[in-house]
């Protein structure tokens, strides 16, 4: 039997899919909606000091969508919760005793003094939350005021504020984290240091969607203006992966607890984040393009796919891809890969043949006897993958490892030994420059 | 009595609601969103094998990615500059056996790209807001002489007078378009698209079109070549084939192709008389056109007749299926062997069922009868060459033979469309033609200019 239930800082829930602080959290009647429809927490829509900001009266949304109005990426510039303290209080009690069994983690952003987060923290913890969510990301409007992510950027502030959380509470403190900055190991590892409980991320990327070239002025605008905004959704999930198993395989933040976030859309994306070291996963965007039935789909479609790999709990396979993210320099230089086109699935759009001549190596044939053929010259076959990504036919073109004989390209024997760049011995720089 | 099923032939069998739908646009055009996904579907294949099956070469991958990136009039632009009568050709076009057919989505999937309702969508455009796409050259002084304005002579027109010739246009018939306006079902091109795209055409300026002008009759090939500096021949073809049985001459008993024209030309179709039996001989285009137009008139049963299989029906598998779903019977190995008639008038039709030997049709000595109170002959068309005079033009297999860029063999003509040898009676093809003829022509006045 399969068990999904998940058990992150010791706040159990039914499941591993928390709803992420957002609009989707922002009241008691959404999250009794996410609740009713199956989701295992909600990180509470951030907390602000009274009196409460004012949000903007025009758009606060943006999106990037395929052909179909598919919708691939999102942002948004809404601030924190537009509420008072003591009405978002009174609701996450409420919510917390209708549901004792769900996750409720208050996400809290107050101005970056001791006295602000000494005095806000007794406030959560009356509610009986499961743990509070320091929101050092959000890159637009607060950071403006030194929060957000404008505390994020600092690692000495992210330890700092961690630090008064857990000297002034005894509730588990997440630290989320912005991608907003060079290397997210520093923002971690300075949570880490602070007595963070976890980190959470990411928060969303600074952007701007778009321009309207009639207005000329970024979009969406308000009154003809428009500012940068949180980038998330579907195409910002590559990044949060990439933040997510820097943190989980570094030697100073190995094994800090990550609930992972960063366009989180399906089943699939959720055991991916996992299997990179996150304990669990908060979704927003999919949630506010599609509505809260999809996590009918995703927990169904997790339990099927550890069922088929026979994984019971999900600690057998969190972390498990960690090991194998590795730094460049450590990759097998003798591993020798060409690509493989299935002339039965080939539809011969020569789609592969184009890319390859004009931007890549000239491997790949385009005629045979004069008639349409697109077959892998292996003499140029790099190994590069760009005819697979740009392949419309799943499965068409596949990478196949040589394992014996000769690289018809460099002329050179197979090596069976590994080899990387620091030991090969082609490379006149097996010692990085510092 | 269910006026449906009112017997002999008359007007009225259809409401004038039911008429309307019958006879508006057989294919829907896409809206703007629609057109962006199924823009979307198009793999921008390197050599594309879709642009190959055009014989004009449009570039079809650039076209849809233009309008994918929401430059509908530039799409448009890329269309015309091929195909000046790309507008036609998208409604027209068998895109199933020429660029739907290469599409390599067909591979993947069974359904190509919908280049045609896309190539409409982008023409459409183009001439709502009644942009040209050519820019006239100066003008050279030269004079040429077309020979019909259908899509042949008009394509050829055009481009003369792109490159800055004086054209004059002879036409037998009153409109221009040729089968565009006379010869193409009813739905395929509703709306008077034809002389639309006729006006359209003709913006360029530069083209006279001359009406009621018939070679060997009010016109002759030797004085065109007298007064111009070149002639192009467009002409189509001239008579359609006999059945060569009794009882044709029977009243009831017509060419597919006239009937066509008088229901292209007619004002209103709910006046329209259509028998309640057709019987329809035949198995191209032409046959399927009638027969379709016929059911959508209200004709109560339409029985299609094909001497051979429909493996061999000139009319494509997507055209047999369009008439099967519109109510219309086909039935293969079977040949006329007479129409029977009462009083005058063609009753029945009767065939004899065929099979075939060594290539030849040998009757299984069974025969069979349909009623009939119209029958429709549609067993092709044939080149009348009486109209050329004592020129000298040679003939292959009874149409004008031409070389490379569609020259005679006299230096000063040339011809394309339906009249020429290997013509392939489609409207993207003589718009080809056209096209190479004027290119030719060009270059031939301008070597003469030059020597």
């Amino acid at each position: 039997m399969v068990d999904i239930r998940n058990d992150f800082l010791g706040i159990k829930s039914p499941n591993p899919f928390w709803l992420a602080s957002a609009p989707p959290t922002d009241r008691i009647v959404n999250v009794t909606r996410a609740f009713k429809a199956g989701w295992g927490g909600v990180v509470w829509k951030t907390l602000g000091e009274d009196p409460p900001i004012v949000n903007v009266n025009g758009p606060r949304y943006g999106a990037i969508h395929g052909a179909d109005r598919r919708l691939i990426g999102f942002n948004n510039i809404e601030l924190i919760s537009d509420r008072t303290l003591q009405e978002n209080l009174r609701e996450i009690k409420q919510v917390k005793r209708d549901w004792p069994d769900r996750a409720v983690v208050v996400s809290l952003m107050v101005p970056c003094e001791e006295a602000s987060w000494k005095a806000v923290l007794p406030l959560v913890e009356e509610t009986g939350a499961d743990g509070i969510e320091l929101n050092f990301g959000c890159p637009h409007g607060m950071s403006e005021r030194g929060m957000g992510s404008a505390v994020g950027q600092v690692p000495e502030y992210v330890e700092m504020v961690a630090r008064w959380c857990k000297q002034n509470t005894r509730m588990p403190v997440i630290v989320k984290l912005t991608p907003n900055i060079t290397d997210v190991r520093f923002a971690a590892r300075a949570a880490k240091r602070g007595g963070a409980d976890a980190v959470s991320l990411i928060n969303t990327v600074n952007s701007i969607m778009g321009v309207d070239l009639d207005a000329m002025a970024p979009s969406p605008h308000t009154d003809g203006k428009g500012t940068h905004g949180g980038y998330c959704g579907p195409a910002v999930k590559p990044i949060a992966l990439h933040m997510v198993a820097d943190i989980a395989r570094d030697p100073e933040t190995a094994g800090l607890p990550i609930s992972a976030i960063g366009g989180i859309t399906t089943w699939k994306d959720a055991a991916e984040f996992m299997a990179l070291g996150a304990g669990n996963v908060q979704v927003c965007t999919a949630a506010m393009t599609y509505g809260f039935k999809i996590v009918e789909e995703m927990k169904a479609g997790l339990a099927h796919w550890m069922e088929s790999k026979g994984y019971e709990r999900l600690e057998d396979f969190i972390g498990k891809a960690v090991p194998n993210v590795t730094d460049w320099q450590f990759l097998n230089l003798n591993y020798v890969a060409k690509a493989r086109i299935d002339q039965d699935l080939c539809i011969k759009c020569g789609r592969c043949h184009i890319v390859c001549e004009d931007t890549s190596h000239q491997a790949i044939t385009a005629t045979k006897n004069g008639e349409r053929w697109f077959e892998v010259q292996d003499d140029e076959c790099v190994g590069c993958n760009l005819c697979v990504s740009v392949c419309p036919v799943e499965n068409c073109i596949t990478m196949e490892q040589l394992t014996e004989g000769v690289d018809p390209r460099t002329g050179r024997p197979i090596d069976p030994t590994y080899a990387n760049w620091t030991t090969h011995p082609n490379n006149p720089m097996s010692k990085a420059a510092e | 009595m269910d006026k449906a099923r009112a017997p002999g032939v008359r007007a009225g069998r259809l409401s004038g609601e039911e008429i309307a739908r019958n006879f508006t646009d057989l294919h829907p055009p896409l809206d703007a969103h629609e057109a962006l996904v199924e823009a979307d579907r198009c793999y921008f294949c390197y050599d594309a094998p879709c642009v190959k099956a055009c014989p004009t070469e449009i570039d079809i991958p650039l076209f849809i990615r233009q309008i994918q990136t929401a430059d509908v009039v530039g799409a448009g632009e890329t269309i015309l500059q091929q195909n000046i009568m790309g507008g036609a050709c998208a409604r027209v076009c068998p895109t199933e056996t020429l660029c739907e057919e290469a599409c390599v989505r067909n591979l993947a999937e069974d359904k190509p790209v919908a280049i045609g309702l896309l190539q409409r969508h982008a023409t459409d455009r183009l001439m709502e807001e009644d942009r040209q796409v050519f820019e006239r050259a100066a003008p050279t002084g030269r004079r040429i002489a077309v020979v019909g304005a259908g899509p042949a002579g008009l394509a050829c027109a055009h481009r003369l007078a792109v490159h800055g010739h004086e054209v004059t246009v002879f036409e037998a018939r009153p409109k221009s378009g040729g089968l565009n306006e006379y010869g193409i079902a009813a739905y395929k091109l509703p709306d008077n698209f034809a002389q639309r795209e006729v006006e359209y055409i003709l913006e360029i300026g530069g083209i006279e079109v001359r009406h009621g002008q018939r070679l060997g009759h009010e016109i002759t090939l030797e004085q065109l070549r007298k007064d111009y500096d070149g002639v192009f021949l467009g002409m189509g073809l001239g008579s359609t084939n006999s059945l060569g049985v009794a009882g044709e001459s029977l009243e009831g008993v017509h060419d597919a192709v006239d009937t066509i024209a008088e229901l292209r030309q007619s004002p209103d179709l709910t006046g329209f008389p259509i028998g309640r039996r057709v019987v329809v001989i035949g198995g191209g285009m032409t046959a399927i056109d009638i027969a379709v137009q016929a059911r959508r008139l209200g004709a109560d049963e339409v029985t299609l007749v094909y001497r051979r299989g429909r493996e061999q029906m000139k009319a494509s598998r997507y055209e047999q299926e369009l008439a099967q779903t519109n109510g219309v019977r086909i039935v293969t190995w079977a040949v006329p062997t007479e129409v029977l008639g009462d009083g005058g008038r063609a009753t029945a039709v009767r065939f004899d069922h065929v099979v075939a030997e060594d290539g030849r049709l040998v009757s299984t000595g069974e025969s069979f009868e349909v009623a009939a109170d119209q029958v429709f002959k549609a067993i092709g068309q044939t080149f009348v060459a009486a109209g050329l005079g004592e020129a000298g033009l040679k003939l292959d297999g009874g149409r004008i033979a031409v070389g490379a860029g569609r020259c005679t063999s006299l230096p000063d003509v040339w011809a394309g469309g339906d009249c020429i040898a290997g013509g392939q009676d489609l409207t993207v093809a003589a718009v080809e033609d056209g096209k190479q003829a004027a290119e030719s022509i060009h270059r031939t006045l301008g070597a003469a200019a030059a020597a």
